[in-house]
Formats: C-alpha cells, sequence, structure tokens
C-alpha cells in the first residue's frame, strides 16, 4: 500500500509470467523478438495501455467501466466523420474526442454516484447505449479518408524506428504514476475502494472524486481512440467491441483487485504486456481467432480466481464467493 | 426418540471441565502458555483479562476450533489431547460468540434448529418445533414468538434464540463471549435473567467480559488471565474490582474515572429544536471544557443526532451555532471546517481504513487542505503530523507505516483519535469510545478525553456503559425514540434517574 510504485512479491510473478511467454513465443515463432515486431507490439499495445491507467483507477475505487469498448467506437466514428465527411481540422476532430470520452465520463460518474446503481450495471448500460449511437450515426459504414497528418499519430516513427504513440503511452503512464502516488487525489482513489464511508466520514469528497475517476478514464479512453484510429486508418462502429475485456484482463493480470482498493500501475503495466504479447505471439503463431477467445477468457478467469483467493489483504471484509463486481462503489447516502 | 426432541423441560446437570496446562503456539507468538483452568459443574466461571490474554483462543480450545499444541482437557473425567467442533458439541460445549450465527431470513423456530430440524421423513414438522422452541424460551424466561422472523428481533431477543440454539443441542456449558456488547442496558438486565435462570438449572456458563459490574453481578468464581498465561483465580465473593483489575494489567491501576475540575466556560455549542434522521426537536447547550453525556436505549436516537451534527445525515430542520455562528453542517467536509469532529461508534467501518497505514489514516481528513501543495501530497509534513500525534497519543506501534488493521482496538481507536485532534476541533464528539477496547487501554482515552476537556473543548459523549457515562460526564442529556426526555446535573446523574427517563412507558 505504501509503495504502490514499486513491484512487490505478486508483481514478480507476473513479472515472470511475462517473461515465460516472451521466451515461449521467441522459440515459437521465428520473427517474434525483431525489433520490427517489438515496435509492432508497442503501437499495439498503445491504445490498451492508455485506456488501462483510466481503468486502473476507476477499479481501485471499487468501481468499473464496462462502456471503455464502446466510448472507443463512438469516438472514432464521431472523430472519423468529422476530419473525413465534415471536413474539420484534424486538430479539432481530436479535442472534440477528448471532451466527448470526458463527457461520457462524467455522466457514468453522476449516476454511479448519485444513484447508488452498481457501476457494473451502469456502465454496462451506457456500453449499450454508446454501442447504438455509434451504429446509428455511423449507419454501419465504415469511414476512411483522413488527414495525413493525423496518420502520423498512430503510425508514424520517430528516428524511423521508434512509434510516435509510444510517447503517448508514456505521458500518460507518466500522469497516471504522478495522480496516483503523489497527489491526494490518488490517496482517495484508495481510500474510497477499501471503505467508502469511512472515506466521507474522514471529510472526503467521495462523490466529486468518483466523477472525476470516471470522467479521468473517459479522457483516457479517448487519447487511446484517437492512436487506435490513427493506426487502422478507419473507423467503424465496432472497432472497440470487446475492447473492455482486455482491458480488465490486463488489470486484474496486473494485481488490480476487482474488489477495489489494490493494486499498482506497475502490475497494470505488465498486464497491459502480457496481453499484448499474447495477442501478437498467438497471431504470429496462426492460433484462429475462436482459439484466442478461449485462451483470453481462460486467463480472465484465472486472473480473477486468484484475485478472490487471494484477498486476506489484513482487514479486508471476507466476501464469500467474492462477487466484486456487483459491489456499488458508492451507496446512495454518499455525500 | 432424537437427542433434539427430548423433552426441553428435562433437567440437565452441567459439567466439569479441567483444562491443564493448555499451551497454543501460531508462528512466531505464544497464544496460551501452560494455563489450566478448571470449571465445576453447575458454576458462573468468568474470564477476565485484556484484549490479547488469551480469552478467545481459549474458548476455542475449549470448543475445539483451535488444536493446542500441548496440554489437556478433561471433560466429565474423560482425558482429551484436544476436542474437535462435533465432538465438543457432542459433550455439550456451546459457544454464544458477539456475532450470532443465525439466519436473519428464517424465522425463531427454524434458527433454534438449523441443522438438526425435527421432520416426518422428508417432511419438516413445523409444528414440534414451534412447540418445543417456545418451550426452550419459556425455560429462559422470554416470550419470543417462534413464528417470527429473526432478522425482525431485537438484539437482545437474537442472543436468546442463539442460546435457544444451544439448548436444542443438548448443552451442558454455554461459553459466553463478551454477550452484554451487543445489548442495551435493559436488554443486558434481561440476559441476566436468563443467565441466572440457567444457573438454577444446573447449566456450566463461562461468561468473558471486560465489564466488571457483570462479573460481580453474575459470577461465581473469576479467573484472570494476562499475555497468554493464567494469573489468579477468585471466589468471586472475596475479590475486589481494584485486585482483579491490578491482576489483569500486572500493576496498580487507578480505578474507575479519573478526576477532573470542571470550570464551566462560556457556552460553545447551541442546538435548537434539531430534526432529521429520526430525532425531533432535540435542543440543548454545551459550554467549553464540558463533558455533555448521551444516554438512551439502542434506538433512542443517540448515534443518529451525532450523525445530524456531523454532516453525515440531512438535517431536516433545527439550528447548531457555535460561538453564535450557524454551524449547520451538510457534510462532514463542512462539519470539519466548522471544527466538529467524530470518533464514530463503528471504528472498523467507519472510523478507519483498516488496510491504510497508521500515517494514511491520520491525515485523510488534512491531506487536501494542510498537507498538500496543490494536488501533491508533501511526504514530509505527513510524517511529521503522523510522528507529533502518535507520541502525544502513545500509539503502541513501530512506526507509521504499520497496517492499522493489524493494531488492537485500543491503538486503532487512538488512531482514530489523532486523525480528529488533528484537525485541531472545538467540538468532538464521542459515540461508544472505549467500546472493545481493553482496561488498559480505556483508562488512556479517558484520561485523554478529559485533557481535552480541560484544554476548553467541547466534548459530546455517547455511551451504553452506564458507568461509563455516569463517571466521565458533567451533564447527561437523555434521549428516548428521538425525543428529549431531560437533561441531568452533576449531583442528579444516577443510573435509576438516567433509567427512568431513558425507558419511560417501555414495556419491560
Amino acid at each position: 500500500m505504501k509503495n504502490t510504485l514499486l513491484p512487490r512479491l505478486k508483481d514478480f510473478g507476473i513479472v515472470l509470467v511475462l517473461v515465460v511467454l516472451v521466451i515461449a513465443f521467441s522459440v515459437l515463432t521465428p520473427h517474434f523478438l525483431d525489433p520490427s515486431n517489438i515496435f509492432n507490439i508497442a503501437r499495439q499495445v498503445a491504445t490498451l495501455g492508455i485506456v488501462a491507467v483510466g481503468f486502473s483507477f476507476v477499479l481501485i475505487t471499487g468501481g468499473i467501466d464496462l462502456s471503455v469498448g464502446y466510448q472507443i467506437s463512438l469516438n472514432v466514428v464521431v472523430t472519423g466523420m468529422l476530419m473525413a465527411q465534415v471536413g474539420v481540422p484534424w486538430y479539432v476532430a481530436c479535442l472534440v474526442a477528448l471532451a466527448l470520452g470526458t463527457l461520457i465520463g462524467v455522466i457514468n460518474g453522476i449516476i454511479v454516484t448519485f444513484t447508488g446503481v452498481a457501476p457494473l450495471i451502469v456502465t454496462l448500460s451506457m456500453m449499450m447505449i454508446l454501442n447504438g449511437v455509434s451504429y446509428l450515426i455511423s449507419k454501419g459504414l465504415p469511414i476512411f479518408g483522413f488527414p495525413k497528418e493525423f496518420s502520423l499519430l498512430g503510425q508514424g516513427a520517430v528516428l524511423g524506428v521508434i512509434p510516435v504513440s509510444l510517447f503517448f503511452l508514456i505521458a500518460v503512464w507518466a500522469v497516471g504514476l504522478f495522480i496516483l502516488n503523489k497527489t491526494y487525489i490518488g490517496r482517495y482513489f484508495y481510500a474510497i475502494g477499501n471503505n467508502v464511508e469511512a472515506a466521507r466520514l474522514s471529510g472526503v469528497n467521495t462523490r466529486r472524486t468518483l466523477i472525476f475517476v470516471y470522467a479521468l478514464c473517459g479522457f483516457f479512453t479517448a487519447i487511446g481512440a484517437i492512436l487506435l484510429l490513427s493506426r487502422l486508418n478507419s473507423a467503424q462502429s465496432a472497432t472497440g467491441a470487446g475492447f473492455e475485456f482486455s482491458v480488465l484482463t490486463a488489470c486484474v493480470l496486473g494485481g488490480i483487485s476487482v474488489m477495489g482498493g489494490r493494486g499498482s500501475l506497475f502490475g497494470a503495466f505488465i498486464g497491459v504486456l502480457i496481453v499484448g504479447v499474447l495477442d501478437n505471439g498467438l497471431v504470429l503463431m496462426n492460433v484462429s481467432e475462436y482459439v484466442q477467445l478461449v485462451i483470453k477468457g481462460a486467463i480472465l478467469l484465472t486472473a480473477v480466481i486468484y484475485d478472490a483467493m487471494s484477498k486476506n489483504a489484513p482487514g479486508r471484509r471476507k466476501q464469500i464467493g467474492g462477487v466484486p463486481l456487483t459491489v456499488p462503489a458508492a451507496p446512495a447516502s454518499a455525500s | 426418540m432424537s437427542l433434539a426432541e427430548q423433552p426441553a423441560s428435562a433437567q440437565r446437570t452441567g459439567i466439569e471441565i479441567t483444562a491443564s496446562d493448555i499451551t497454543k503456539e501460531y508462528p512466531g507468538v505464544r497464544a496460551l502458555a501452560g494455563v489450566s483452568l478448571e470449571l465445576r459443574a453447575g458454576e458462573v466461571h468468568a474470564i477476565v483479562g485484556e484484549n490479547g490474554a488469551g480469552k478467545s483462543t481459549l474458548i476455542k480450545v475449549l470448543s475445539g476450533a483451535v488444536e493446542p499444541t500441548s496440554g489437556t482437557i478433561v471433560v466429565d473425567g474423560q482425558e482429551y489431547d484436544k476436542l474437535t467442533p462435533a465432538l465438543a458439541q457432542e459433550l455439550g460445549i456451546a459457544v454464544i460468540y458477539q456475532e450470532f450465527t443465525l439466519v436473519p431470513t428464517l424465522n425463531a423456530a427454524e434458527n433454534v434448529y438449523l441443522g438438526h430440524y425435527i421432520r416426518q421423513g422428508p417432511v419438516l414438522d413445523r409444528k414440534r418445533m414451534y412447540q418445543l422452541s417456545e418451550q426452550l424460551f419459556r425455560r429462559l424466561g422470554v416470550r419470543i414468538d417462534p413464528r417470527k422472523l429473526v432478522g425482525d428481533l431485537t438484539t437482545g431477543y437474537q442472543q436468546i434464540v442463539e442460546i435457544a440454539k444451544a439448548l436444542s443441542r443438548n448443552a451442558r456449558v454455554l461459553i459466553m463471549d463478551e454477550p452484554s456488547a451487543p445489548l442495551t442496558a435493559s436488554e443486558v438486565e434481561a440476559m441476566y435473567a436468563v443467565v441466572d435462570a440457567l444457573r438454577a438449572e444446573g447449566m456450566t456458563i463461562v461468561y468473558i467480559s471486560h465489564r466488571m459490574e457483570e462479573i460481580f453481578r453474575l459470577s461465581d468464581r473469576v479467573s484472570v488471565l494476562r499475555d497468554g498465561k493464567y494469573v489468579a483465580t477468585r471466589n468471586t465473593s472475596e475479590t475486589t474490582r481494584r485486585e482483579l483489575i491490578s491482576l489483569m494489567v500486572g500493576r496498580e491501576l487507578t480505578e474507575g474515572y479519573p478526576t477532573r475540575d470542571f470550570e464551566p466556560g462560556e457556552v460553545t455549542l447551541r442546538v435548537d429544536g434539531l430534526s432529521g434522521n429520526g430525532v425531533t426537536g432535540i435542543g440543548f447547550e454545551a459550554r467549553a471544557g464540558e463533558i455533555l453525556g448521551f444516554a438512551g436505549l439502542i434506538g433512542a436516537g443517540r448515534t443518529e443526532l451525532m450523525e445530524l451534527l456531523f454532516g453525515a445525515k440531512p438535517i431536516e430542520s433545527g439550528e447548531v451555532t457555535l460561538h453564535g455562528r450557524s454551524v449547520v453542517s451538510r457534510s462532514p467536509i463542512q462539519a470539519i471546517a466548522n471544527r466538529i469532529a467524530l470518533v464514530p461508534e463503528d471504528r472498523k467501518r467507519h472510523g478507519l481504513i483498516l488496510p491504510f497505514t497508521i500515517q494514511q489514516n491520520i491525515t485523510l481528513p488534512l491531506l487536501k487542505k494542510k498537507l498538500s501543495k496543490g494536488v501533491v501530497v508533501s511526504p514530509r509534513a505527513e510524517r511529521d503530523l503522523t510522528k507529533e500525534y502518535m507520541a502525544d497519543l502513545r500509539i503502541k506501534a513501530p512506526s507509521g507505516s504499520a497496517v492499522v488493521g493489524n493494531l488492537s482496538g485500543g491503538n486503532q481507536q487512538k488512531v482514530v483519535l489523532a486523525k480528529w485532534l488533528a484537525t485541531d476541533p472545538e467540538v468532538l464528539i464521542f459515540d461508544e469510545p472505549t467500546r472493545g477496547i481493553d482496561v488498559g487501554a480505556r483508562a488512556e482515552i479517558y484520561l485523554i478525553i478529559n485533557r481535552l476537556a480541560q484544554a476548553g473543548k467541547t466534548i459530546l459523549i455517547v455511551s451504553s456503559d452506564m458507568e461509563e457515562l455516569i463517571g466521565m460526564s458533567d451533564r447527561v442529556v437523555v434521549l428516548r425514540e428521538g425525543i428529549q426526555e431531560g437533561i441531568l446535573h452533576k449531583h442528579e446523574i444516577t443510573q435509576e434517574a438516567v433509567m427512568a427517563l431513558a425507558a419511560q412507558g417501555e414495556p419491560e
């Protein structure tokens, strides 16, 4: 708890998993360790890694945001249409995406804090709404034809090799680490995730903090969406489908507890790399998409079971069966 | 006829248990070191000791929940190296824990016979269960409708259901772990009556308690444990509180409540017509340096009133002023800004973030306003503040980075206190300030409260421990069912006077 930055024993275990995966793929596929493939992985995990920061924060407060996948969809569709069909400058379109992402987060946060409905249900409903809206706007058709400058964000490289998106990833992680470990806001996240009522009675503005955390998640997700759109060069309402589960897998693998109050960004970072390496390696090995789904599902299940069984942190209330995803982050009485 | 179906009225005699030289070691800790204890058939045997003295471990050994590292237990002349839960049950040893093992959504009879339902073939024989439960309740001298859901019963009645449950399994030794802790004053009286009824039947009762009053009221003999060791056994009639306390803490301790010269200062807090959260029309004044007690039965609205003053629950109407300035708080944040602090009743749920360190807990209310530059927390300011209050309140822990969930009840309460003292409050509200805290730490908490009063703070104390309330308070406000019944001045405060106001018109 004190050193959320430093890896603890549990995190070392997960580092070991990453190392084993890397060794396995480098033996099984000839080109896995090629520099070009490494940077390829970096480009692919940029969006996942960026969204994972906000998502981790939400998990730490004891909540969850299942709408991140379709937030990406709506964001890419709106940004894409603004550039390709309305013709606004790419940077204006990006600003709109950031505002839109933040707004969705604020709405999630307000509903979660003021109604006391479990975040799982709130954001699941939001996910369906965003899915529908992005289809309605795009009429289900792919959108393409963006300015060249825009495609540099996700596809460009510095010195010819280092992907531009890697710098965005590093910047977001730096901001994330700062917020979580150096500011009172980060401490509030942990306080709320561990005991929202005690936090409120200690003068923590739990509502404002919770709205902020969902807004931040939306903001970071929008950054991720912009990079993804730039890399894919095409926007579709299905672009972000299933993304929430990749992020959840990465975070839980990295030791962010779905019960709230526990976890470090270092762990989430390793979790993101594991998911990225798996995605890339399985494709290189020509494993079918359906088999990949089975593998990823099994990994998420294993990670969640591990989380539920290792919830013996001191003072943690015993929760039989551990059904954390339905635990509301803020009771209706929170103010 | 199964055991459970024996007529409930049958007289059963208690049994003898002799525990010899029981040692229980956990990695790095010796919870019990060669404890010997002799329980005579049909006696009420109190066991006292500070937190960590080994009482809980001893109970667990006697009930088979824990296997002793060495030692023997003789039950009814039969010697055992260890008991198992099943064996203990078979021998008739039952434990009534503070936390009940009842299912709130089942009715009283279904709870009494949970796990050994009376059946005819596969079908529940409800009629018989109701009959037998009613007999059991009558044996305990209470009338509880066996068809009533346990969740709808008062805590006191729930406890009696728990006892009936043990009796239905033919308990011959009843171990009661701090049975009065969850009860109100009138419920405690009812529980005493139950203990007396069981004693009259010849049941052997082990009674664990922090409260001296109860031990002298109920027990025949009393044994003292300290630091996992057996200290002494006394006939209750031949010992004194002073002796027991000194045996428990291993040193002479001034008994009772520290004396304090109260020179009433100016009126600071003024509450007028305050309503909301289940209380109506509350009005009182409190002075600087005064300790104002709040008495009442559970459900009288004391905690609810404090929640209003602290802004934890919304005020419907009424005025609260501090030095003439309105301090109606709509959130704890405002209350803190208004220099009001609340040490809550439920330390673990409302007072502390258990997985946090001492430092993280103490600094939480001040983190944003005082200990951060912009949004960045100053680790140095945090450390300094923690050090200051840990030293001031003598919090026993290796450092501020110790996790509070691992501390003793007394030290946890001191962390809560430190947290609020750091906010420099003028009004301090203590809701059950010494609940679940051992004698030594309790005395320290009293001294701290007195010191704060002497420093001119206004103190409000809610307590269900009548002695504590009488011992500490300068005046006592009595509430009943959300309404203020009266205010007693120092010379008028007696248990009878308080109860007369608190229980007016109560059927019990």
